[in-house]
């Protein structure tokens, strides 16, 4: 960890565990945590990632950055509870969740894949999709609003008609993005989200969801996986450092 | 007394199988090189079919229940075991998946129809339990594989949408929807499509067998129906079931979809 404007944190395993280390936000309770989870490898004897604890607070803005191969995405799916875990818990305000809990808790904690998933029909289809889910039941599709998210990402309402397979791989990141933002989620899980854009529609990217953070006064987070380190330190406020499957550092600003 | 309709000699049955040698001849005229597979699917014809004649037969004259029975187990774990063989893709319990489904839609129709529609005094009358069984076995399984290959490949192809749908607060039921949805119909179709066409295009088996044991057309159609009828609902019941039940093993209560649970054989 070469950045000066970072205190490099060695994670000790041994260490207690409570919110009172450096980089606590608020000091209530955190908002999402993982409580030494662990998933094994497919196949292999070995560990994806192991014993891995993180917390986030409102209002948190976290980097995720290692090495390939780390456990990143493996880490970041787990947080949104996509994939079976062999050890530990995801807690949501303090209360692990399971079972018929986790549909719902997926309202509020969205996780981006990196290569997004589109469905049959044209973007506003596609944007529309969410709003038919049981989960969702209440909130309606707001085209004005998607407009104005498209527009601050460099399109206009023309792009709503366009069909998903005419979408290049930037413009499908771009529905994906303008989707999971008409949610309202509480918390955003992104996978490496600009790196099938170019570098102007990237920062618009990063400004769009700066805004979004800053617009819910204190209570959305944002967690990103990058590989740019230039990005983690625009885009957060502290970052996690993931090597072979676990976190190895917390990297907090002076 | 004297049978309604011609019976063969084993002198007849020789002759016919002569009619091999065009298909020999063909295989030699334009270098297929199915001489030795002709050969060998020839004997297999005569030997699997002299063999089940010859358990039929001793089926039919013991006449008893368990005999009957124990005909009917062994056939239902064959075809539960075909319908898995026949896909490429293999999740948890897909065996026993598969021969549940077989097992239970198709007794369950059979039952039906031998208490409920033809009263058949008794119940295990060889004669029509197992040819019955047997129909409704060999479309289930047929109706189950192409299910089950139908959902396996939707799974594999759409893996993504799948994980997207849970990923923005879908239940797995909401997830899994569609793959479903087109295994069943996928599963459906060629029952659906033999009842469209069925009379027209061609005459069933059975429909055939009883015109030539004599049967008057009429009373062999009213069979023909009911035949069907069942067939329809038993592959119906079979694709559901296993469908649901693989849906169960690859979809956990966290609303998790285990992929790496289902693999495609090479």
């Amino acid at each position: 960890m070469g950045d000066s404007a970072f205190a490099v944190r060695r994670w000790s395993p041994t260490e207690e565990r409570r919110p009172g280390i450096p980089f606590v936000i608020s000091e209530n309770d955190p908002i999402l945590e993982a409580r030494d989870i662990s998933r094994r490898r497919n196949g292999p004897e070995g560990w994806l990632i192991h014993q891995v604890r993180c917390r986030f607070w409102e209002g948190d803005r976290v980097a995720i950055t290692g090495p390939s191969g780390a456990g990143k995405t493996v880490l970041l799916r787990s947080l949104a509870l996509l994939d079976p875990l062999d050890e530990g818990a995801i807690h949501w305000r303090g209360q692990a969740v399971w079972g018929e809990a986790v549909p719902a808790f997926r309202t509020q904690v969205v996780y981006v894949h990196q290569r997004p998933a589109l469905f049959e029909g044209n973007v506003r289809e596609n944007l529309r999709l969410p709003f038919g889910l049981k989960r969702r039941q209440g909130r309606r599709f707001d085209e004005a609003r998607a407009v104005d998210l498209l527009e601050h990402l460099g399109r206009d309402a023309s792009f709503l008609e366009k069909e998903q397979r005419e979408l290049s791989g930037g413009e499908a990141q771009i529905m994906a993005l303008t989707r999971v933002l008409l949610l309202d989620p509480t918390i955003l899980l992104l996978d490496e989200p600009t790196s099938s854009l170019d570098q102007a529609t990237a920062h618009s990217v990063e400004t769009l969801l700066g805004r979004w953070h800053l617009e819910g006064s204190g209570s959305r987070v944002l967690v990103w996986v990058t590989h740019d380190p230039r990005q983690a330190e625009r885009v957060s406020n502290r970052r996690l450092v993931v090597t072979s499957g676990t976190v190895t550092a917390e990297v907090t600003p002076e | 007394m004297k049978p309604s309709y011609l019976q063969l000699s084993y002198l007849q049955v020789g002759l016919a199988a002569l009619l091999i040698l065009i298909n020999g001849a063909i295989s030699l005229a334009l270098r297929l090189g199915l001489g030795r597979r002709l050969l060998l699917a020839a004997i297999a014809t005569v030997v699997q079919l002299v063999f089940i004649g010859l358990v039929l037969q001793w089926v039919f004259r013991l006449n008893r229940w368990y005999a009957v029975f124990g005909i009917m187990l062994v056939m239902t774990l064959v075809a539960g075991n075909a319908a898995v063989a026949r896909t490429p893709f293999r999740s948890p319990g897909i065996w026993l998946n598969s021969i549940v489904s077989v097992w239970s839609s198709s007794w369950l129709v059979a039952a039906i129809a031998l208490f409920g529609i033809l009263h058949v005094e008794p119940w295990y009358s060889p004669h029509y339990a197992i040819p019955l069984l047997g129909m409704i076995l060999g479309n289930t399984l047929n109706g189950v594989s192409l299910g089950l290959d139908r959902l396996g490949s939707e799974l594999f192809a759409h893996r993504a949408q799948v994980e997207a749908l849970l990923a923005l607060g879908a239940t797995r039921w909401e997830a899994a929807q569609r793959p479903i949805q087109e295994a069943v119909r996928t599963g459906m179709v060629p029952t659906i499509n033999a009842m469209m066409v069925v009379g027209i295009v061609s005459l069933p088996g059975m429909m055939t067998g009883q015109l030539l044991a004599g049967v008057a057309p009429v009373e062999a159609v009213k069979y023909q129906i009911v035949i069907m009828f069942l067939i329809s609902s038993g592959t119906a019941l079979g694709i559901v079931s296993v469908v649901l039940l693989t849906y169960r093993r690859l979809f956990n209560k966290n609303h998790q979809f285990l992929y790496q649970q289902l693999r495609e054989r090479h």
